[in-house]
């Protein structure tokens, strides 16, 4: 079984760096601001090339809708063992009101384009944390989907799953092809070692336009307003576990 | 998987933010032509994170542990070669990296802000023994230990002994010609990393009475009947780094060992040392800058006397003197490094650039140590172990006052 995977690969702000709210309150602060691979991205990444080493799969896609700076994340995926990259571009400021409805559009016409067998997603970008593009993704192609996974086999055209849910851990089977999301405890990633930073470099890298796939990004959503929560009020001090329940019943909390 | 990455307090978590900021700047996907030192090539810049990123989640957490043992762990040893920070610069073909030399010097100076110990030990591969072996080496040699030294082996360089340092084709270690066989005897001092070397280059005399013109390298392996490896000195710091003693007795090399040429030995080990200077001044340089950064967040959140004690203008103008001294440190050892890559005259540049970078580190660390107040005396903190670590930066692969003779003797002659 020699699969073809596509990976989603979102440049998001890098999860170590303090948010700042735009003084116009319009987003938050992008520009100079450390960005990287959506973690969970790379936990995507790091599923597809482990299917590759177990002779799986035969070729990882990576693919990122973005602007000029999304190529940084696709050379880290090339990095980390894609075999080619595709750049959606999107000039910055249509990007600001890119959704994954958009998303799901573009990933859809790529997978049919590059006849993928499966299709591996973070679950949620840390930047809007949607939690939708992989599922709106599977509607899109009317495909199976197994989001939230935790463990992933494969075996002929089947893939058993193991999601993590609310209630505990749930293991489904779905039909290939089929989309996947990747969640925390799905693998550990690699580090991109130094010769295949090197190697990267040889990888071939493919531009296309929303326009090229026949997808329309007009936005369909209007931001409002972006500002911080409010700050923490602090709590008060009670004297006895008594005063505390009647304080708790008073809050309307049973 | 962030929260698996958590590391160190918050405190140092600050600092990350402030590295990263800089770190967002070097991104080459701008439209102007930027000639500045940090003018960085995709490979760099991605190699720059990687690095980064591992030495603060893979090394950062064992640092405590490895200098309490007085070892490298193997496990951390192993995760070295494993990608591919021992073979940076040696050919793909060799299973090498096939980087570049400022590739080298970005990981040294990534890997010393978290421990130059490890910014040590990748430097003295790099840069001395990777460099002297493919310059130097015959075919033979370099499809015999190349590959090797990617991916398992670490490699020694053994120049000094008890009664020659800075002089040090004062040498008496001595290799005697028998056949087609060389005998070395001779004791070697202060060899780094000698404790888990595979492979020693050894610089014997092979004909005392030409003086330094005898001095020859030969490629000595680890378990040849003879060698013996000496006692781990007890350092002031760089602790997990062994610097043992190796001793040679009647050790017998075939000639096909020898680096090079006979008699050529005294030029190899001054042309790599010219190199390897630059890489020490990228191990001073993340030095300073580790222990900077780390300092600078402790003193933007501890208050005294109702403010931060980086809001006191005291405070502020020592920090910002030390900042600046270390920027002129760095760009020193860019500068250096970048002159070297494309092939132009660097000898000048690199000593400046290792006397400057290894002085501004002892100074950092020390003032860094006093905005820390007592807890910068104390063991809990890491700040002390870069002070004690910096030390030695003056004194080895050339100590200061030979770097400031070598500085004196290029100006002279760029006035002739």
């Amino acid at each position: 079984m020699s699969l073809r995977i596509l990976v989603g690969c979102k440049r998001a702000i890098d999860y170590a760096v303090k948010i700042q709210v735009k003084s116009d309150l319009s987003g938050v602060v992008t520009e100079g601001v450390k960005h990287a691979l959506n973690p969970f991205d790379e936990i995507a990444m790091e599923e597809a090339v482990r299917l590759k080493e177990k002779k799986l799969a035969n070729e990882v896609i990576a693919v990122s809708c973005g602007p000029a700076q999304s190529q940084d994340v696709l050379r880290t995926a090339l990095a980390l063992g894609a075999d080619k990259a595709v750049h959606v571009e999107v000039p910055a400021k249509e990007y600001e009101t890119l959704q994954p409805i958009h998303v799901s559009k573009i990933l859809a016409k790529l997978a049919e384009q590059e006849k993928v067998d499966l299709i591996i997603l973070g679950k949620q970008a840390i930047d809007d944390d949607c939690n939708q593009t992989g599922q709106m993704t599977a509607a899109v192609l009317n495909w199976p989907q197994a989001t939230f996974a935790s463990k992933l086999q494969l075996k002929d055209k089947e893939a058993t799953c193991e999601r993590e849910i609310d209630g505990g851990l749930e293991t489904i089977s779905i039909k290939l092809p089929a989309v996947v999301t990747a969640d925390l405890r799905l693998n550990t990633p690699r580090y991109a070692t130094l010769p295949n930073i090197m190697k990267a470099k040889k990888k071939p890298l493919k531009k296309f336009s929303p326009k090229d796939l026949g997808v329309d990004i007009t936005p369909r959503q209007e931001i409002v307003k972006v500002c911080e929560p409010p700050k923490r009020q602090g709590g008060g001090k009670v004297a006895s576990t008594e005063e505390l329940v009647e304080r708790i019943k008073k809050l309307g909390v049973n | 998987m962030f929260a698996i990455r958590n590391i160190g307090t918050k405190t140092f978590r600050l600092c990350r933010n402030l590295a990263q900021k800089n770190v967002a700047n070097l991104s080459t996907s701008t439209d102007t032509i930027n000639r500045s030192l940090y003018n960085f090539s995709d490979e760099e810049v991605q190699l720059k994170e990687t690095v980064g990123r591992l030495a603060r989640e893979k090394i950062e957490p064992k640092v405590r542990e490895m200098e309490q043992q007085g070892d490298v762990l193997p496990e951390i040893r192993q995760l070295m070669f494993d990608n591919g920070l021992m073979g940076i610069e040696i050919p793909e073909e060799y299973g090498g990296s096939g980087l570049n030399f400022f590739s080298s010097i970005i990981a040294i100076e990534e890997f010393a802000k978290v421990d130059s110990v490890i910014g040590g030990l990748v430097d003295l591969q790099n840069t001395v023994v990777n460099t002297l072996l493919l310059h130097n080496g015959s075919k033979e040699l370099l499809d015999k230990y190349c590959p090797r030294l990617a991916k398992d082996m670490i490699g020694s360089f053994c120049l000094s002994e008890s009664s020659s340092g800075s002089d040090a084709f004062a040498m008496r270690t001595s290799a005697s010609k028998n056949g087609d066989y060389y005998t070395i005897n001779g004791n070697k001092l202060w060899i780094s990393n000698s404790k888990h070397a595979g492979v020693f280059f050894v610089m014997a005399n092979v004909n005392p009475s030409l003086g330094y013109k005898g001095i020859t390298c030969f490629v000595v392996d680890r378990d040849t009947p003879g060698l013996t490896i000496g006692k781990n000195e007890d350092k002031l710091g760089l602790l997990a780094s062994s610097t043992c003693a190796v001793h040679f007795d009647d050790v017998k090399v075939h000639e096909k060992n020898i680096l090079g040429k006979i008699g050529q030995g005294y030029k190899y080990a001054i042309s790599i040392l010219n190199e390897g200077r630059i890489g020490i001044g990228a191990q001073m340089i993340g030095l300073a800058q580790g222990c900077f950064d780390k300092t600078i967040a402790y003193t933007r959140e501890r208050q005294q006397f109702g403010q931060r004690i980086f809001d006191f203008q005291g405070m502020q103008h020592q920090i910002s003197h030390v900042a600046t001294q270390l920027e002129a440190a760095r760009l020193l050892v860019y500068n250096a490094a970048r002159l070297k890559e494309a092939g132009k005259p660097f000898i000048k540049e690199a000593a400046m650039a290792k006397y400057f970078a290894s002085e501004v580190a002892c100074q950092t660390t020390s003032k860094c140590i006093d905005w820390m107040g007592g807890v910068g005396y104390t063991k809990d903190y890491p700040i002390e172990k870069y002070y004690r670590d910096c030390k030695v930066g003056t004194i080895y692969e050339g100590t200061s006052n030979i770097q400031l003779n070598t500085i004196a003797k290029l100006i002279d002659a760029e006035f002739k």
